[in-house]
């Protein structure tokens, strides 16, 4: 089974995703910030990585930097899924190498629809 | 609701749409006229119903065959078939000397002719300098009233719209997001009912009519894809839902694997072994 790791500090979108992302056939790994993810990418790189931008000890954007330079770092899928809407900042997110971008508040249609866009279901 | 005013409602919407509703889904009556009659200043969908009843009021009776007729749509609704579009069907119409008509025949709120015009932006080098001209057209006013103003909200750019495509394509205007001006150019609007006679439209090389016959009776939509297969050009497309059939048309036959689209000429088998 595909993993998808979600990536946000508060709990309440973790659920809320991980109930999403499990009815499209992955299993769920969780972290609640930059640095939890990066330890988790060491031990098991996951096939996606559901990435929220502002978090506490490392956000979104500089876990997403610092993935794409580890060895396997290019392989995962990564939507970023923030309240971040500027065209300007979502320019620098697919820069740095997110593949989607999800704006919040978003819904399973949503996700499903990004998802499919990203050749993941 | 009183079951005389469901089938009431059921057959004025018929009547003018060709649009057949399931008696099981009357629930939809409430959710769907409910913000008309506040809109229209009713108490509830009841009194606009019984003042459309009343009054014969022709607006009225459109304003709630549309409500009840609109359908959700996304952009780039159905992957495959824009990508079977993109890789099979782009690159024959390279170089044409004529413009290439494609039309949108039941566009609802744009999503679709938008799509078609960003692809065709996107592909343009396939196209190799061939002109196209677009066209798209509903039954609902408001829905081509929405097209129009290439107004989308946050969730709406969010279904079926790469987000490269949308940093590409729109702009942000404070909690909604435009279609750039270059796009919206490119597409005519028209208010278009497909049970009247469209043979004074002209000919096309694409006709799109996704996710509306499916709801029609086999008799309107046995007449309905006739009017539309009369108005492709010899080598030309028509493109249904995914779920959808013309299979019991003559001279209509499927594309490839692709499923919904349509040509006028049997494709030749065997031909490239021979």
């Amino acid at each position: 089974m595909k993993t998808c790791l979600v990536v946000d500090d508060s709990r309440v979108i973790r659920k809320v995703a991980r109930r999403i992302i499990e009815d499209l056939g992955f299993e769920i790994a969780e972290a609640a910030d930059g640095m939890e993810a990066m330890a988790w990418c060491r031990t098991a790189m996951p096939e996606a990585i559901l990435l929220d931008w502002n978090m506490p000890v490392m956000d979104g954007l500089e876990f997403l930097k610092q993935l794409r330079a580890e060895p396997e770092g290019k392989t995962p899928v990564v939507i970023f899924c923030t309240v971040e809407s500027e065209p300007a900042r979502i320019s620098e997110a697919l820069d740095a190498g997110a593949d989607e971008y999800i704006m919040k508040p978003f819904d399973g249609d949503i996700i499903l629809s990004k998802f499919a866009i990203s050749g993941l279901c | 609701m009183r079951i005389e005013d469901a089938e009431a409602l059921r057959n004025l919407v018929q009547s003018r749409s060709g649009v057949v509703i399931d008696p099981a889904k009357t629930y939809l009556v409430e959710t769907r006229l409910g913000p008309l009659a506040r809109r229209e200043g009713f108490p509830s969908h009841d009194e606009l119903l019984a003042a459309m009843r009343a009054k014969r009021d022709d607006r009225l009776i459109w304003a709630v065959t549309e409500a009840m007729t609109s359908s959700e749509t996304a952009f780039f609704r159905d992957r495959d078939t824009f990508d079977a579009i993109r890789q099979s069907i782009l690159p024959k119409f390279a170089g044409r000397t004529t413009p290439v008509k494609i039309w949108s025949a039941a566009c609802a709120g744009g999503q679709e002719p938008y799509s078609l015009a960003m692809m065709l932006d996107d592909e343009a080098a396939r196209l190799d300098g061939a002109a196209v001209e677009l066209f798209a057209s509903d039954l609902s006013e408001a829905c081509l009233e929405k097209a129009r103003s290439g107004l989308y909200s946050q969730f709406e750019v969010q279904r079926g719209l790469p987000i490269r495509s949308l940093i590409r394509h729109f702009s942000k205007q404070g909690e909604m997001w435009r279609i750039s001006a270059g796009l919206m150019a490119k597409v005519r609007w028209r208010r278009i009912n497909l049970l009247a006679d469209l043979a004074p439209l002209g000919r096309f090389d694409m006709i799109f009519c996704r996710y509306v016959v499916g709801s029609f009776d086999a008799a309107t939509r046995r007449r309905v894809i006739g009017q539309l297969k009369a108005l492709l050009t010899d080598d030309g497309y028509l493109v249904l839902g995914q779920d959808e059939t013309a299979g019991e048309m003559e001279g209509l036959h499927p594309v490839g694997d692709y499923p919904g689209i349509y040509t006028r000429h049997a494709p030749q088998q065997g031909a490239a072994a021979a």
